[in-house]
């Protein structure tokens, strides 16, 4: 099970950032040519992670490129850039229906073929900043069996909602999180949270982890390498949420040893989904 | 590949170089590298940028590089991205790029 806790942005035309992203040890790092990167630096942004995407220090992480929308005059080209050089993962923003993701997996599907990569290798994730996309966010996640991940962009959602962020426990964004999250997980897939953007409030940001953690998702959008660290300690089990998550494992392989379709633990019966949660426990204990 | 017009791109933070590409009629590929590490790399920064130039099949032009400190990755998509932007070039070829 591939753990998605922290998905850093780095902006695609700072060679510096470019880099070193892999030393903060996130589970997935995003080159982003999107919003980070300004339309006259377009052209030389992808191809400094076209070429970023090809260094060593990547193979071992997941990667992911934020390629412009379809529609626009990049995404073609930088889709092209991340398919060449063998990103894990492209990231489709401004995602509104099914439709688009459809449209970008034939893209991707010629792709790979054009440049010899197995059909299927590169999936998908689509970045979700409207209201269309949110009352859209099942169909869009069960639009591709490429589908990975779906992730909540909260600024350009709220503006489309007419309204901003509060902070708090920001009930202006409580539906787009519910349904978005729900989609994922009807979908079977990973869901994101937002992006905090004031990296020097870890006070703010740990608030907002907690209100992520707390609903379900698998972890959040971060703009900036210092969250990393933060992001995963919270999302780290407690020691008595290991241990107990370690009987239940033990529980069921002991079960399944002897035969038996109950599985119990202290006395009590132990459900399936439980088992599932003591997995997804005990691998965000064992990840780097 | 002829570089046509004049062009710049990158910057001077650290990691990063500024490459400037201008068309220079004498047949000649006149490449000027200034560097904060030309001691320790000039080398390797001048076989990159070589590379780089006759996988594009630039034969003739000015080319000036200032190196801040930059890997092989960038100051091969800098360099890339210069030359492409002073040919005026709207297709790209990917084999050539890799």
């Amino acid at each position: 099970m591939k753990v998605r806790r922290s998905m850093l942005f780095v902006p695609g035309d700072k060679p510096a950032m470019l880099s070193t992203a892999f030393v903060y040890k996130p589970d997935s790092v995003m080159f982003d040519l999107e919003d980070a990167v300004s339309p006259r630096e377009k052209d030389s942004a992808r191809l400094l992670v076209f070429h970023a995407l090809r260094l060593p220090a990547y193979n071992d992480i997941e990667t992911v490129v934020r390629i412009n929308p379809l529609d626009s005059a990049y995404g073609l080209e930088d889709l092209e850039a991340a398919i060449r050089a063998g990103a894990d993962v492209v990231r489709l923003p401004k995602t509104d229906s099914a439709n688009d993701i459809r449209e970008l997996e034939s893209e991707v599907e010629r792709l790979e073929k054009q440049y010899g990569r197995p059909v299927g290798e590169t999936k998908l994730m689509a970045a979700i900043e409207s209201a269309s996309g949110v009352v859209n966010a099942l169909a869009i996640a069960t639009a591709s069996p490429r589908m990975i991940a779906i992730a909540l962009a909260g600024f350009d959602y709220l503006v489309d909602m007419r309204t901003r962020r509060s902070g708090g426990s920001e009930p202006e964004l409580f539906y787009a999180r519910a349904a978005v999250l729900h989609a994922a997980r009807a979908a079977g897939i990973d869901a994101f949270d937002v992006v905090y953007g004031d990296v020097n409030d870890d006070e703010g940001f740990l608030r907002e982890v907690q209100i992520a953690k707390q609903l379900g998702f698998n972890g959040k959008s971060l703009v900036h390498p210092r969250q990393v660290d933060l992001l995963h300690r919270a999302y780290a089990p407690t020691g008595e949420e290991l241990e107990y998550a370690k009987r239940v494992i033990a529980a069921a392989e002991a079960a399944h040893r002897t035969g038996l379709g109950v599985v119990s633990l202290d006395g009590k019966m132990i459900d399936p989904p439980v088992i599932d949660e003591a997995e997804m426990v005990l691998s965000r204990a064992y990840v780097a | 590949m002829k570089i046509a017009k004049e062009a710049i791109v990158g910057t001077l933070e650290s990691s990063d170089l500024l490459v400037k590409v201008a068309p220079n009629d004498s047949g000649i590929l006149d490449i000027v590298i200034r560097s904060e590490v030309i001691k320790q790399f000039g080398k390797q920064i001048r076989r990159v940028i070589d590379q780089t130039l006759s996988k594009l099949e630039v034969s003739e032009g000015t080319i000036i590089v200032e190196d801040k400190g930059a890997l092989e990755y960038a100051i091969r998509a800098r360099v890339q991205s210069a030359v492409l932007r002073g040919a005026a070039s709207e297709e790209l070829n990917w084999e050539q790029l890799s």
